[in-house]
């Protein structure tokens, strides 16, 4: 026992990472990470310009993209919460098209004549929110795994919007709706306007709020947010919520749009969705995510598909060009957490400062080399300690 | 005198914030059981994933048979002759007993798979093992813990090793099937392969192991005592003793007895891990709750603190009931928890200081659900500044802060809410020793502002010198309440071996008993 005679010490620990390694700076981090996603939009453009000129930049052509980026992108925005809350909500698509063929039946457009086109769009948030409270009420207290509960809820909701539109298209009868939504303002379709309002309305809920607030926490450690007195599983039902009224959002933005409601409206949007998150640098297990991430997620792909339309490519084409994405936009976020990382730890040997260059290796394409690191970047390798 | 098997010196893994091994020591001889003990956070773990080749030391080296080796892998470890049994078996539930005790080997020793061949062969292992009645073809998912245990232990023959690490073993198993573990472990040494044992049962080691290491804060503080005559007491004293004196703070003069309890637990039972344990707390007061590992005192803070539902019993805090099993409303009475697995349990490692502080009183900095960043950022740093976390940025990541200034962020957090009664499990696990009067000094300083306070920790030292009252907690049951000033820690130990050899001598589970540390 060598040590044994040793005094009290009041000192601070050896520091381990020293200078401002740790410190990745909040500000920097979120906007060096979308600087990248930025940057791959804009070389779609570029790309779009190029093969497409005039056809491209025409700004009815931009409106067009702006709108059919609206729909998902409403959707996006509720997936981006559930995500961040550590969860996964696959039943997105299924209940937009629940959503709009409810608000559609002939009874609900009946009282809608009698009474105001408004009772389209309350019944269709309601039906949203309410699909959203059976899949949060069933993971949060029923103890499912989201991604099964809300498969469930995917072909349950799709199924019984079969049964009530009798697997027929029903189609918008309200001029006045038609009109509102399908109209738009100082040149702005209403669509668009309504996704600015849902991104912005997002983002001041995730970074501004305590429900925000409580999100990270309950999606980064759900133990730690519990014993920290957060009402986990209240909280959770409440995301899934809000995911469903996103759905019924998008679900009056979709009937607009297509002046129907029917039983196949958002089909494989939980995938897009899903996918526009997660290359919008949202972690897929939880915990750290970004709404301007998603927008700029989504606008990647919808003018992706701009793109190869207006080059007379195939769906197909396009199908595997959004897969070559997903996998490559991943792959750049985590060379670029990793390499962070990395540099992070060899610079703290020499207390040098946290602002990193980029990933080694000199990362291509639509990556570049983004300055500043995903906030909360894992230092590379080094595992947690083991206790 | 033989020469040794294995010899680590000086060893030292660093992680960001804390050293988890601080100089070990160990020297494993062929053929002998080598018990390695200490509490938890000693440092085993850390220890155990540097042999198998999981952790690379930063400082030390290793020698095995006589020659220097650096583990750079799992596999270079289980290549020399290094086998790991985990706490956590590492067996694939789905496949069979032979698969799994030739996982990743098959083709090498059997060319193509002849699932007969690794069948007859998985049967020989398991039956010098004397376990003949685990069928080779069965199913590992299946099997009891005592069996699957031994599939890992016939994986470890099949591999030749040398030497074999278990990992508290005997956890999971009952007394007959602890037995029959020590037969064969008896089997393997007798055939000189050594075996590195690890257990909190001091009983056990006394019947299987010849030597004893101990390590202590990532030290080795003794190596090489003999496992059947070391006494108990002085086995004990090195695991929970103190290799540094400590300066506590000092206690406010006058005992409490004249103000009303603040907290009053009473008949509080959780099902299987403690029953009618009461006692109260005063403001300025703090409690310490002595015990070993898995006397139910962690338990005790967890179902005060609402995160498990007590079975009988009730909680008050100043004269008000508390639903039992109910954190939010526990956390909204004004009760704070300092959870023992700070980073799993209590901390958003990946966010800010200032977040981790205010998590729990965000309805403070929030209008209408509108939080002001600006706000929190300032109370943040008013309660950093005053626990002098460091470094002094509330906007730092908590993962990379040390252990002691993690801990400081969780009491932070509690400060900021004002809470009146705060519960702290083993408060200076993982921070470093130079960090800890700090931390003893801040608890002091809670209680003179008029917060009530219990502590839990198993260095017996740590809780005479903080509480002003113990409770002694030996297998579920308080055996004994006293001033802080009555005991020493000769006698809370005399208590808490008393209190379990009783409890030991009945009809009582056999999971905890004879626990030590």
């Amino acid at each position: 026992m060598s040590e044994g005679a040793t005094t009290t010490r009041d000192t601070v620990p050896a520091p381990t990472s020293g200078g401002n390694g740790g410190k990745v700076g909040l500000m920097a981090g979120p906007v060096g990470r979308n600087l990248g996603l930025v940057i791959a939009l804009a070389i779609l453009c570029i790309v779009g310009v190029i093969t497409a000129g005039d056809r491209f930049a025409d700004i009815d052509n931009v409106l067009t993209i702006l709108r059919l980026a609206s729909v998902i992108g409403v959707v996006s925005i509720g997936m981006t919460f559930v995500i961040i809350g550590g969860g996964i909500d696959l039943s997105v698509g299924a209940l937009v098209a629940l959503s709009s063929v409810w608000a559609t039946t002939l009874a609900t457009q009946q009282i809608a004549e009698d009474t105001h086109w408004i009772v389209m769009v309350v019944t269709a948030l309601l039906v949203g929110a309410g699909a959203g409270l059976i899949n949060g009420v069933v993971i949060a207290y029923g103890k499912l795994v989201a991604f099964i509960a809300t498969l469930a809820m995917l072909a349950a909701a799709r199924g019984l919007a079969e049964i009530i539109s009798n697997r027929r298209t029903q189609i918008v009868q309200d001029r006045e709706f038609l009109d509102f939504f399908a109209g738009d303002v100082l040149g702005i379709p209403t669509l668009v306007i309504i996704f600015a309002l849902v991104a912005v309305a997002g983002w001041v809920l995730l970074n501004r709020t305590t429900f925000g607030r409580r999100t990270f926490a309950v999606g980064g450690n759900a133990e730690a947010a519990r014993l920290a007195g957060i009402r986990v599983q209240r909280h959770t039902v409440k995301l899934y919520v809000l995911s469903g009224v996103a759905c019924g959002i998008a679900a009056v933005m979709l009937m607009a749009r297509t002046t129907t409601g029917s039983s196949t409206h958002g089909t494989l949007y939980e995938l897009d969705a899903i996918a526009a998150v997660v290359i919008g640098g949202t972690l897929l297990l939880g915990g750290r995510g970004t709404i301007v991430g998603t927008v700029v997620g989504v606008l990647i792909f919808t003018t992706l598909n701009n793109v190869f339309t207006l080059n007379n490519l195939s769906s197909s084409a396009q199908a595997v060009a959004k897969g070559v994405i997903i996998v490559l936009a991943v792959l750049l976020q985590m060379r670029l957490a990793t390499g962070e990382g990395r540099v992070r730890n060899t610079k703290s040997l020499v207390g040098g400062s946290g602002s990193a260059p980029g990933g080694p290796g000199g990362p291509s394409g639509g990556g570049s080399a983004t300055p500043g690191a995903p906030a909360g970047a894992r230092p590379g390798g080094s595992g947690d300690l083991p206790t | 005198m033989t020469a040794p098997l294995l010899e680590m010196q000086g060893i030292v893994k660093q992680f960001p914030g804390v050293r988890a091994l601080d100089g070990v020591d160990l020297d494993v001889r062929p053929g002998e059981v080598h018990c390695l003990l200490g509490q938890n956070g000693a440092g085993k773990s850390t220890l155990i994933k540097v042999l198998a080749g999981a952790h690379q030391p930063d400082e030390g080296h290793i020698t095995w048979q006589g020659e220097r080796i650096s583990l750079g892998d799992p596999q270079a470890a289980m290549t020399l002759g290094i086998a790991t049994i985990y706490q956590e078996l590492d067996l694939v539930a789905g496949l069979t007993v032979a698969e799994n005790i030739f996982l990743g080997r098959e083709h090498s020793r059997f060319g193509l798979t002849r699932p007969a061949a690794a069948n007859r062969a998985a049967a020989e292992l398991l039956g010098r093992l004397g376990h003949p009645e685990i069928r080779s073809t069965a199913e590992v998912g299946g099997l009891s813990a005592a069996s699957q245990q031994m599939v890992s232990i016939a994986r470890a023959l099949s591999q030749d090793a040398k030497l074999i690490i278990m990992d508290e073993p005997s956890a999971v198993l009952d007394n007959e099937e602890v037995e029959r573990l020590f037969g064969v472990i008896r089997d393997l040494t007798a055939h000189d392969v050594a075996v590195v044992y690890i257990s909190h049962r001091l009983e056990e080691i006394r019947q299987i192991g010849d030597r004893i290491t101990v390590l202590k804060d990532g030290r080795t503080v003794s190596t090489g005592l003999p496992a059947r005559d070391t006494p108990t007491r002085e086995v004990i004293t090195l695991m929970t003793g103190r290799t540094i004196e400590y300066v506590f703070p000092p206690r406010r003069t006058r005992p409490h007895t004249d103000e009303a309890p603040l907290l009053d637990v009473q008949g509080l039972a959780l099902r299987g891990r403690f029953s009618n344990v009461s006692f109260a707390v005063r403001p300025g007061e703090v409690v310490g709750l002595a015990g070993l590992v898995g006397s139910g005192r962690s338990e005790i803070l967890e179902t005060i603190y609402g995160a498990r539902k007590a079975t009988a019993g009730t909680v008050h805090l100043a004269g008000r009931r508390l639903r039992s099993g109910d954190v939010g409303a526990v956390v909204a009475a004004g009760i704070g928890l300092a959870p023992e697995e700070r980073k799993s349990q209590a901390l958003l490692l990946d966010d800010s200081v200032y977040r981790n502080i205010t998590i729990s009183s965000l309805g403070r900095f929030a209008r209408g659900g509108f939080l002001s960043g600006g706000a929190e950022k300032a109370a943040a740093r008013a309660q950093t500044e005053s626990l002098d976390v460091r470094p002094a940025d509330v906007t730092r990541i908590v993962r990379t802060l040390s252990g002691g200034n993690q801990q400081k962020v969780v009491l932070a957090r509690w400060l900021l809410r004002d809470c009146k009664v705060l519960l702290l499990d083993e408060p200076t696990r993982g921070v470093d020793v130079g960090a800890r009067s700090e931390i003893y000094a801040l608890i002091r300083d809670l209680a003179d502002r008029g917060v009530a306070v219990v502590v839990v920790s198993s260095e017996i030292p740590e809780v005479l010198g903080l509480a002003d009252r113990v409770l002694v907690v030996a297998d579920g049951a308080v055996v004994a309440e006293a001033g802080a000033d009555e005991l020493d820690e000769h006698r809370v130990l005399d208590l808490v071996m008393e209190g379990t050899a009783a409890h030991a001598a009945g009809p009582v589970g056999t999971q905890s008993e004879g626990d030590v540390a």
